[in-house]
């Protein structure tokens, strides 16, 4: 008995736990690794843009219109005001990257809470609730965007507003689905057994373990989000000329592409590369999180 | 009865005595609506436990057998409330559900065990924290929690230096049983129930962990509620066994006197179906052929007529009750000792041809 | 079955009212008066009155919805604010036009998408297959918008081969079959059909790579069934999934259609609710909208009893 006493006070081996984990296998993924980085790089040179030693994105001059890539002093060339392509491109990375991230971050708090609440909660509540998502879900997802946004008209808040309309009910749907998995396990039948409310079994045995696959599931949409954000814009529904988003660029660069094509194609190649690093991201995450479809 | 005047999460005191069962339960039912369509119409119920009547002796083990879905373990959901009643009462010792004693309460004094040992632990928890976290939910502060933690860790046989911070994963699958069976400790109860607890487990795993229940059962002076579909487990550890046949009990009794008597056609049927090591002891009986009836329209009269070979018209008209079984030596002395069967063959005058005419 | 199917068909009636109630909404979430955003500026007070009888506007909302309802459903969608015409009409054109773009994107996209598929998924963790997941998912992160701009400037700025913009020569805006329209096809097809055709490939490549690892599939081996055997398993095992996914591809297709339509003045849906947006006309883009998201539905419908049909697993009661 002695000995076990005094195994009572020993100090406790630790084992790894599922975080670090995670973070192991994601590192050893070196596509999905090297996207993460690239995207910080976008991101940090976004926010850190007028330290970089930029032009000024909004100085046009009718004089240096459409230069061509490789020009001196314009490394990608000016836009069809004559403005530094470069800066813009990198100022356009503001916006465009606050655009399309935004929403998935707003939608994935409401989504999870309406989510956690109809899984968790069920009866009732979760009928109303997943038959209010299954109406939204009717709706393709570029329609519903391209409706709320028009009917709003253009601008920077009413882009954010339609497109977390937008990623909320399929948000809602898996967070409801794997809430509502985890709620029929025994742990979680243990816990009620053990007297604990409701609040206490989602905050401890609940929530850490539908978090995960809820978020590999909305890093996945922010792609779809970039692309939609920046075709809002492309549509003159989001950002407002002359602010510098890839979107617009591309819109009003189009008039361009007889003239100077390649320029033209920059902002759209800009979008691109964002949308695929954040899919290989995202695909990096899924696999090194284990989350099964 | 209140818990404020206890430490945090000790043991309940015993308050009606030893004559006093520890639990009663009275007419249990529960029904489960079946739902579909756009709104969730309710289109059809579920009958899981109709009408089921028993009483739980303190200090006994009660052996619960009967084929899958035959509601043995709603009727545990119910004892510990995970389940709410449609009808019917609980009382446990002395103090009735609801009105003399909450829900929490009954949580206090009446624990699982569930037969999953991997779903029943939260995998992000180190095995520490998944046994605390119920007594730190009765406001037991956090070292506490963990102190009582490792020493149930020690006492189920787990060494808790080297097991206290492991994850659930780590363990193998009678060492998460034993963790689990702590956690259930962890809340000091007075009734344990174990649902399938070892069925999932190795043979030679399952006798380890049996004997561990039972050193645990004197230690602590548990009460347990066995439930299983392995016959021969429930004969080893119980004192009693009830018989549950499409959420009615069919039979109940103590266990020498069930496993020699076998009252009910439908206990003869499910130790029939149970294979024997010798070939000598197979009997002639043929094994329960079929799959149950659905409980959504669950027969009329007796439940099992359907795949009775001794049914008879009565038996499909007239429900039969529960009625002591002649013959018993003990028959009748206490209520709890008391071998009772709900079959018409066994009551005279009851229309039934094997049974003797009106007494 | 036949049960299952009339539910499903009776589950459509409320998502179909939720769905026009949402369109219904539109004009309601639009800053400022919704009776101003739904009539011409130029309109005389007579004109207002009877626009504000018509519509209901002074009362309350659920009558509103009500009266808008029971006009859609005979057809009446109002007028556009823009050219004075019935609502209806123009979308019933545009409509038209987006499908003959849909369904050549659809001709395009699936069997591309299925063969891509199709091989990398028999040929798991080859080459092959790694080309072919590099594809689809660039497939599915290019901005479909830009892609089109790439193959203009490719092949009608650079190469000179095909018409960069709209449905026909002279900027025409009627579809006709001929071989001058299909050449004024071609790009706008191509384009759309690149994400269906990455989706269609990463499902189908899932689908097959988890059907051959299944048991059942090293049985058809062990019983000396030859490759070919093999595959005609593979292919029942998969068809009723990929034809779900494709279905619901086409249904985006019609919603997706809408910014290649506006880089090619393709004259269908998407070049219909950039006009109303540019020019603020409300109720031409709460029709447009209705009309295509009650297709979407009806498309939606008709994969889901398709698949019912189709699958012998799915034994729905």
């Amino acid at each position: 008995m002695a000995v076990i006493t005094e195994s009572i006070v020993a100090p406790v081996e630790r084992t790894q736990g599922y975080w670090s984990g995670v973070a192991r296998r994601f590192r050893r993924d070196p596509v999905a690794a090297g996207c993460a980085v690239l995207l910080l790089l976008l991101i940090l040179a976004a926010i850190f843009a007028p330290y970089l030693g930029l032009a000024d994105p909004y100085a046009g001059s009718m004089a240096r219109r459409l230069r061509r890539i490789g020009t001196p002093g314009f490394p990608l060339g000016t836009d069809e005001l004559g403005r530094d392509m470069l800066a813009r491109l990198v100022y356009g990375g503001r916006l465009t990257l606050f655009l399309g991230i935004t929403p998935v971050v707003a939608a994935f708090s409401i989504g999870t809470v309406l989510g956690l609440v109809a899984g968790y909660v069920g009866g009732r509540t979760n009928t109303v609730i997943m038959r209010l998502v299954d109406v939204f879900f009717a709706f393709p997802s570029v329609l519903l965007a391209i409706a709320i946004s028009g009917a709003l008209g253009a601008g920077i808040v009413n882009s954010l507003v339609s497109l977390t309309i937008v990623f909320v009910p399929p948000i809602t749907r898996v967070a409801e689905s794997v809430t509502a998995s985890v709620r029929s396990l025994d742990y979680v039948d243990a816990a009620r057994a053990s007297g604990a409310g409701a609040f206490t079994i989602v905050r401890v045995h609940v929530l850490g373990n539908v978090l995960g696959p809820i978020f590999v599931y909305a890093t996945s949409l922010t792609s779809v989000s970039m692309i939609l954000a920046a075709g809002l814009s492309f549509l003159g529904l989001g950002v407002k000329p002359p602010e510098p988003e890839w979107g617009l660029m591309l819109n009003t660069l189009r008039t361009a592409i007889y003239i100077n094509p390649w320029v033209a194609a920059l902002p759209g190649l800009m979008i691109f590369v964002t949308s695929l690093c954040l899919n290989l991201v995202s695909d990096g995450l899924r696999s090194a999180m284990n989350v099964r479809d | 009865m209140s818990a404020t005047d206890l430490a945090p999460v000790a043991p309940l005191p015993d308050r009606g005595g030893p004559q006093q069962p520890l639990v009663i339960a009275r007419d249990l039912r529960r029904h489960f609506p079946i739902r579909s369509g756009f709104f969730g119409r309710r289109t059809g119920t579920v009958h899981a436990v109709d009408g089921v009547s028993f009483e739980v002796v303190k200090g006994e083990t009660l052996g619960i057998v009967g084929e899958s879905g035959c509601g043995k373990s709603t009727t545990a959901r119910l004892l510990v409330g995970l389940i709410a009643l449609d009808e019917g009462d609980i009382i446990f010792d002395g103090d009735r559900l609801g009105d003399q004693l909450s829900l929490r309460e009954l949580r206090r004094g009446v624990q699982m065990v569930f037969q999953d040992s991997y779903a029943s632990l939260n995998p992000r928890l180190t095995i520490e924290d998944s046994i605390a976290f119920g007594p730190k939910v009765h406001g037991m502060g956090e070292g506490q929690a963990r102190r009582r933690a490792r020493e149930l860790l020690a006492s189920v046989g787990l060494e808790p230096a080297r097991f206290a911070g492991r994850y659930p994963h780590e363990l193998s699958g009678g060492q998460r049983q034993r963790v689990n069976i702590a956690r259930a400790l962890a809340m000091a109860p007075r009734l344990v129930i174990l649902d399938e607890a070892v069925s999932a487990l190795d043979k030679s795993v399952e006798a380890q962990v049996l004997n561990l229940l039972a050193d645990l059962k004197e230690e602590r002076d548990l009460t347990y509620v066995f439930i299983s579909h392995d016959l021969n487990v429930v004969r080893y550890i119980s004192d009693r066994v009830m018989v549950m046949y499409l959420g009615e009990v069919v039979e109940i009794g103590p266990a020498e006197a069930v496993y020699a008597r076998k009252a009910h056609p439908y206990t003869a049927a499910l130790f029939a179906a149970m294979p024997s090591m010798d070939p000598d002891a197979r009997t002639e009986e043929p094994p329960l052929a079929g799959d149950p009836p659905n409980p959504i329209d669950p027969p009329t009269g007796c439940r099992f007529h359907t795949r009775c070979r001794f049914a008879e018209a009565v038996c499909a008209a007239v429900k039969p009750a529960l009625a002591s079984v002649p013959g018993e030596a003990r028959g009748g002395e206490a209520r709890a000792e008391a071998h009772v069967a709900a079959c018409h063959m066994l009551v005279a005058g009851s229309g039934h041809s094997a049974a003797g005419g009106a007494a | 079955m036949l049960a299952y199917l009339l539910r499903r068909l009776v589950y459509v009636v409320p998502v179909a009212l939720g769905v026009s109630l949402i369109c219904f909404m539109l004009v309601h979430i639009a800053p400022g008066d919704p009776l101003v955003a739904v009539m011409p500026l130029d309109a005389t007070a007579e004109q207002e009155a009877e626009m504000r009888a018509a519509y209901g506007f002074d009362k309350p909302l659920p009558v509103q919805f009500g009266l808008w309802v029971a006009k859609a459903a005979t057809g009446d969608l109002g007028r556009s604010i823009a050219t004075g015409r019935p609502v209806a009409g123009e979308v019933m054109t545009a409509v038209g036009n987006t499908l003959v773009l849909a369904a050549a994107a659809s001709l395009i996209g699936f069997p591309l998408g299925l063969l891509f598929g199709f091989v990398a998924g028999y040929f798991r963790d080859t080459g092959v297959d790694r080309a072919v997941t590099a594809l689809a998912i660039t497939g599915v992160s290019v901005p479909n918008y830009w892609l089109g701009m790439v193959l203009v400037i490719v092949f009608s700025v650079t190469l000179g081969w095909l018409p960069a913009m709209g449905a026909g020569p002279g900027g025409s805006r009627d579809w006709g079959w001929d071989a001058e329209h299909l050449r004024y096809l071609v790009l706008p097809a191509v384009t759309l059909a690149v994400v269906p055709m990455g989706i269609v490939a990463r499902t189908v490549r899932a689908l097959v790579g988890d059907i051959l690892s299944q048991e059942f599939v090293q049985a058809l081996y062990a019983k000396g069934l030859m490759h070919g055997g093999v595959l005609r398993h593979v292919v029942r095992n998969a068809a009723p999934t990929a034809l779900a996914v494709m279905g619901l591809q086409l249904g985006y297709l019609l919603g997706g259609s809408i910014l290649i339509e506006t880089v090619f003045n393709w004259p269908g849906t998407g070049f219909l609710l950039s006009n109303a947006i540019f020019q603020r006309d409300l109720p031409l883009l709460q029709g447009t909208i209705l009309v295509l998201a009650l297709f979407f539905v009806a498309v939606n419908l008709l994969v889901d009893l398709a698949q019912t049909v189709i699958d012998p697993r799915i034994k729905r009661t």
